[in-house]
């Protein structure tokens, strides 16, 4: 899977959970939870449909690393790849 | 399965505030309980001053009153004395500005020293204090700032063009609107110059016990939210519970991790801590599990206050993710906000050392009313006994009159009026304030139950109020929203169980003629919702019906709907007249 693919399936599972979210409009540092206005519920819903969608489980300890949209899809992509 | 009873040793006991709860019970007074606070000279009440020049006065104004965690790293701390100075420089901000008693300053802002400030501040010059939560969309901000006549607000950049500036001429009562920094845009002024260039010295004004100091919003089940007005006197009541049901006296290290935008966030997260001479710990980011457990850790943490939600959360990542921590300093562990499971409390005493002490009380109470103390022995998944001071009973109406129930009968949780902190009214909603007593009872609207030894257990709500991630959610604000968009003829709204948030909420929307249920509506909704109501309090989940379940007066049966979602009995339904389709 290419950066780029994740980060389409990334945003729009974000997307689905958040759907007053439009995608165009996401920088890659926005802060999910400061900038997207996503809560901890949202965050928790978010790695669950993350981890069906990609088969990557993100341990609760490492939620801070899908901050932002670029931290996560760089993240996912280590995780996809080792 | 029953859970084994957690037994404090005699060390704890004894180190407790309370180390016989009856004792201390027979001897307590509200009278007695006042003497402990210092008052205005001339008469009269100021919670601000209790809390910082009280303490200043008494030579303690060196000690530590609050240690701010930033997002990024850094840490500021701010001693009583110079607290005391940042809520006079904010309290001679606000007379510069035209704002002065009785007028109602809404904060709606993350954790900043500011809001601390501000809060302080505000009580200083005899102005209500109305704290907003800030992750609230604008809908349930603009009405709560018309329902209480709003005079100035405080606030980031963001959030007001995000949420407040298309309406704010809409609310002619707002004079004022105060944005922490140094920009502000059009219309606002920015706090920091202002801040910088103002005194540090502000008089305090001599504020009756009673008059008002904290307007705290809480849903209904059916119309508008309303605002619970607490005075000054509530101080007492901040003061004797924060000693009793937290343990906090002067130096004690606490950490009560509720936002002030919520009553426990100001109650315990402001008030209480400061009255008692606390140190408090403030952090400004949000649920972080790594970052909690360095937070316990590192500032020795001595008094936490936390929430079910976040335990769960805890829980969640196992306790592996907590056993390179050193948690010895943690003495007390306490939770409210929804009732906590016994899996949690029992998992505090095996991660922390230290069961978690669940305790209950609501925003028009204003403080704690019953609760696990440090010397009590602890049935988890019971919120304790009543404090000293507290007198509760579980009540049912046998058609005409009120009775007490037996032992382990299910009834309403009633109080009797009096206490310091009890509400003194709903803004502006006589009727519906004078709808919680009854035959000398304050009637809570919680269903529970009391056993042989006098602990009190929460059954559920006894109305349709939803209780997601600790937060009360009225269904009628969420259908309402729903309602508003051009594709929903009906809304029905109810909370669903989860076992991290206790509960989540759920919409059944019946859509207009020539709309149809698609996966692309259903997305469109939620969203639109989020919009408006922000996450906290829009639905989660929302499904499309063709009817709902109505009585024949019109009302819909949210009661039913979820009965049927849990597969319970559907009870009475001797009134409904269309059912669910």
């Amino acid at each position: 899977m290419t950066k780029d693919e994740i980060r389409t399936a990334f945003l729009e599972e974000l997307t689905q959970i958040a759907p007053d979210i439009i995608p165009a409009t996401v920088a890659g540092d926005d802060h999910l939870m400061d900038d997207l206005d996503l809560d901890s519920m949202d965050i928790l819903n978010l790695v669950t449909a993350v981890h069906k969608r990609l088969g990557v489980s993100v341990p609760e300890i490492d939620y801070p690393r899908l901050e932002t949209p670029d931290s996560a899809v760089a993240y996912l992509a280590a995780k996809l790849s080792g | 399965m029953a859970w084994d009873t957690i037994t404090k040793s005699a060390a704890d006991k004894e180190s407790a505030a309370l180390p016989d709860t009856e004792v201390a019970r027979a001897a307590f007074s509200w009278d007695e309980a006042r003497q402990n606070l210092s008052g205005l000279r001339g008469g009269g009440l100021n919670i601000a001053y209790e809390a910082l020049d009280r303490h200043v006065l008494a030579g303690s104004g060196k000690r530590r009153a609050l240690r701010w965690l930033g997002s990024k790293g850094e840490t500021r701390d701010f001693s009583y004395e110079n607290l005391l100075r940042n809520a006079s420089k904010f309290a001679n901000v606000l007379t510069r500005h035209g704002i002065g008693q009785g007028d109602r300053l809404f904060s709606m802002m993350g954790r900043v020293p500011e809001l601390y400030f501000a809060a302080l501040g505000t009580l200083r010059i005899g102005a209500v204090f109305t704290p907003l939560f800030s992750a609230f969309g604008p809908k349930p901000v603009r009405m709560r700032m018309e329902i209480g006549e709003a005079s100035a607000l405080i606030t980031t950049a963001s959030i007001y063009r995000r949420k407040i500036a298309a309406w704010r001429a809409d609310i002619p009562s707002l004079k004022l609107v105060l944005i922490v920094g140094d920009d502000a845009p059009e219309g606002c002024i920015a706090l920091r110059q202002e801040l910088d260039a103002a005194p540090d010295t502000f008089d305090v004004v001599q504020t009756g016990a009673e008059d008002m100091a904290l307007i705290h919003f809480t849903s209904g089940t059916t119309g508008r939210p309303k605002g619970v007005v607490h005075v000054h006197e509530a101080a007492v009541a901040h003061a004797a519970t924060g000693r009793y049901a937290l343990e906090l006296k002067p130096g004690t290290i606490y950490w009560c991790t509720a936002d002030p935008g919520w009553v426990t966030g100001t109650s315990y997260g402001i008030i209480s801590p400061l009255l008692n001479g606390a140190t408090m710990i403030v952090d400004e980011a949000e649920y972080d599990l790594k970052r909690w457990y360095r937070t316990l850790e590192r500032e020795k943490v001595e008094v936490w206050y936390t929430a079910p939600t976040a335990i769960r959360m805890m829980m969640r990542a196992g306790r592996g993710a907590a056993s390179d921590h050193d948690f010895s300093h943690l003495k007390f562990l306490a939770s409210v906000g929804e009732p906590l499971n016994p899996e949690a409390v029992v998992w505090g005493n095996e991660v922390f050392g230290r069961p978690f002490h669940d305790n209950w009380w609501q925003s028009e109470t204003g403080g704690i009313m019953i609760a696990n103390t440090a010397a009590m022995d602890i049935k988890p998944g019971s919120m304790g006994k009543p404090l000293p001071g507290i007198e509760a009973d579980i009540v049912t109406s046998d058609g005409t009159k009120m009775r007490s129930c037996a032992a382990g009968e299910v009834g309403e949780l009633a109080l009797r009026p009096g206490w310091p902190s009890m509400m003194r009214a709903y803004l502006h909603e006589e009727a519906r304030y004078a709808k919680c007593f009854r035959d000398g009872w304050y009637l809570s609207g919680d269903l529970a139950m009391r056993d042989t030894d006098g602990y009190f257990w929460f059954v559920g709500r006894a109305d349709d109020l939803i209780k997601s991630s600790g937060h009360l959610i009225g269904p009628f604000e969420v259908e309402s929203a729903l309602i508003e968009h051009g594709a929903v003829a009906e809304a029905a709204v109810i909370g669903l169980p989860d076992e991290t948030a206790g509960e989540i909420v759920k919409a059944y929307v019946v859509l207009n003629p020539g709309r149809g249920a698609s996966d692309e509506l259903e997305r469109e909704l939620r969203g639109h919702a989020r919009k408006r109501l922000g996450p906290a309090v829009a639905p989660r989940e929302i499904v499309f019906r063709k009817s709902l379940p109505k009585t024949r007066s019109g009302k819909i049966m949210r009661r039913l709907l979820k009965a049927r979602e849990l597969g319970l009995p559907e009870g009475d339904i001797s009134t409904l007249e269309t059912d669910e389709k």
